[in-house]
């Protein structure tokens, strides 16, 4: 057994072997390591071929049509792309947007950008189990609101917006609708003929391709048109100008290749050692998972230790790599502001670690984080003053804290 | 959080852990902290006759460094007297633990905590002083 065990898939996920093999094919002087864009020579056309192939694969998945794919860096920029640049060319047709609470970062802070740009956002609350509902965007979408992103799956909590829904009052609306589908692609089915997603996020490492290449779903009918954000050569339709990575474009359409293939057989066996895992902590008291339990993908579990502070809990864990939403594993010492948003105390908050099983998860490795975890909850409620208290009966909502 | 050793071995194996009846004369009680800032640290001195701290037990809830400053202080309070106690700094504390700047929080708490302590052994028997008095009338 490989030590620290790896339970955080929702982070990022280890390669593929067969992943890396078509990648590393890419590369070296015998291999196909092309231009795409060189339209002259052999060279050229093949890395062409193999990008084009890995551009359908990442279609076919989605069910869509390869013209609606554009390359990008990860979801990251797929989601600046998506969201500045409807905002930058509908900007005529007005300026408002409507986004959750809970979304990525990359969704936040492209928003809160927008707004110092002059644009006006609305940002709505999730329910007690993180789910923006269908209702709540049709009550906020107004005359000049063009555009709405609404995450697909959330990364801390693995809770599963109805996108299907949403996409429906959008498109009744007449606004356009994005979805960061960074963490639900190859997890659940996405069908694109058949949801109303005008524009869709999508990350290769969180789901076994590797890093730094995801892309974005752009919409043909109806038409939906984007302000470019990078200049240069006109490559993806003049939409994302840079020469195209081939082997980080064909390792993530082998990827997706790969989970449209394997994912339902792959969910099954995932959800089995999430539930074994969940099932393993119930007899410890005072625990609770963190947003709606039945709507989430399968292989995550956030739950809260109730008076065992996250980060010390970690410490404890040191055999397994997981991670918190205590402020004190973040740089800025502030609890996490997805479950904040849930309507969490920080206290609970605090108490929380995030796992997420994967691929190459074991049900060894579920046993042997449940030994570490009642070891480490059993040792931090001997040390926690709060544990003494809440034995003793005493509410501690009820004492008044000095704050500091 | 990369911790030195020092963190790890106060965190590993916390020294004096547990809990004193706070309704003994001779037991002053520190409670410092809020569950909301993620640090609650309760820090108890059994004091003897001659004013002098004989025993010294801690419980933290919160992350490494907040244990470990606990767990040290218990250690440096014992045999000392109620004024020298009091007067730990939380730099001396956060030098020996080699604290991260993020973390001296951690090492102010424990430093509240002491000054609680004796504070409130000093208010019990402020009390029985004034009692005292109020008999011998």
């Amino acid at each position: 057994m490989k030590l620290p065990i790896y339970f955080d898939y929702a982070a990022t996920t280890p390669v593929d072997p067969r992943v890396a093999q078509k990648m590393s094919e890419c590369l070296l002087a015998e291999g196909n390591f092309g231009n795409p864009a060189s339209r002259s020579h052999k060279y050229g056309w093949e890395a062409e071929e193999a990008v084009e192939l890995a551009r359908r694969q990442v279609a076919d998945l989605i069910n869509a049509d390869p013209r609606e794919i554009v390359w990008t860096s990860g979801a990251t920029e797929s989601d600046n792309l998506a969201i500045k640049g409807v905002a930058h060319f509908y900007k005529n047709k007005g300026k408002h947007l409507i986004t959750s609470r809970i979304e990525h970062k990359a969704v936040l802070d492209t928003c809160r950008h927008l707004e110092r740009e002059g644009f006006e956002v609305t940002y709505l609350e999730p329910g007690s189990d993180g789910i923006v509902t269908p209702e709540q965007v049709a009550e906020a979408i107004r005359e000049d609101t063009v555009l709405v992103s609404i995450m697909h799956v959330n990364n801390e909590i693995g809770v599963i917006n109805d996108i299907a829904a949403i996409g429906e009052v959008c498109r009744a609306k007449k606004v356009f609708f994005h979805v960061d589908a960074a963490q639900s692609a190859g997890k659940i089915d996405i069908d694109l003929e058949a949801m109303k997603v005008d524009l869709m996020s999508f990350s290769a490492h969180k789901m076994y391709g590797p890093k730094g290449v995801g892309a974005l779903y752009v919409r043909r009918k109806p038409r939906i048109r984007l302000e470019a954000q990078m200049h240069g050569g006109g490559h993806e339709r003049g939409m994302r100008s840079g020469t195209l990575a081939t082997h980080q474009l064909v390792g993530m359409g082998e990827a997706c290749r790969i989970v449209k293939a394997e994912m339902h057989d792959e969910q099954i066996r995932i959800g089995a050692l999430r539930e074994r895992l969940w099932q393993g902590l119930q007899d410890i008291e005072e625990v609770h998972v963190n947003g709606s339990f039945d709507k989430r993908v399968p292989g995550w579990l956030n739950v809260s230790f109730n008076y065992v502070e996250g980060e010390s809990l970690i410490m404890s864990l040191s055999d397994l790599a997981v991670s918190s939403g205590s402020a004190c594993t973040s740089a800025s010492l502030e609890p996490s502001y997805v479950l904040r948003a849930l309507g969490l105390n920080d206290e609970m908050a605090h108490s929380s670690l995030r796992f997420s099983v994967g691929r190459f998860t074991s049900e060894d490795d579920v046993d042997y984080a449940l030994a570490k975890i009642h070891l480490a909850v059993d040792k931090l409620r001997e040390l926690s003053p709060l544990w003494d208290m809440y034995k003793d009966g005493v509410d501690l909502t009820k004492i008044e804290w000095a704050a500091h | 959080m990369a911790y030195s050793d020092k963190v790890m071995d106060h965190y590993d194996n916390p020294r004096n852990v547990g809990k004193m009846d706070d309704t003994d004369d001779s037991v002053g009680t520190g409670m410092v902290g809020a569950p909301a800032c993620g640090d609650v640290m309760r820090l108890q001195i059994k004091v003897n006759a001659a004013g002098i701290i004989e025993d010294a037990k801690f419980k933290t809830y919160g992350c490494g460094s907040a244990i470990a400053s606990s767990s040290l202080l218990t250690e440096w309070v014992k045999g000392r007297t109620l004024d020298e106690a009091a007067s730990i700094k939380n730099t001396e504390i956060a030098e020996e633990l080699a604290l991260p700047p993020v973390k001296i929080h951690c090492s102010v708490l424990a430093e509240d905590a002491i000054k609680a302590a004796v504070k409130d052994f000093r208010t019990k028997h402020a009390a029985d002083q004034q009692s005292a008095v109020a008999v011998g009338e």
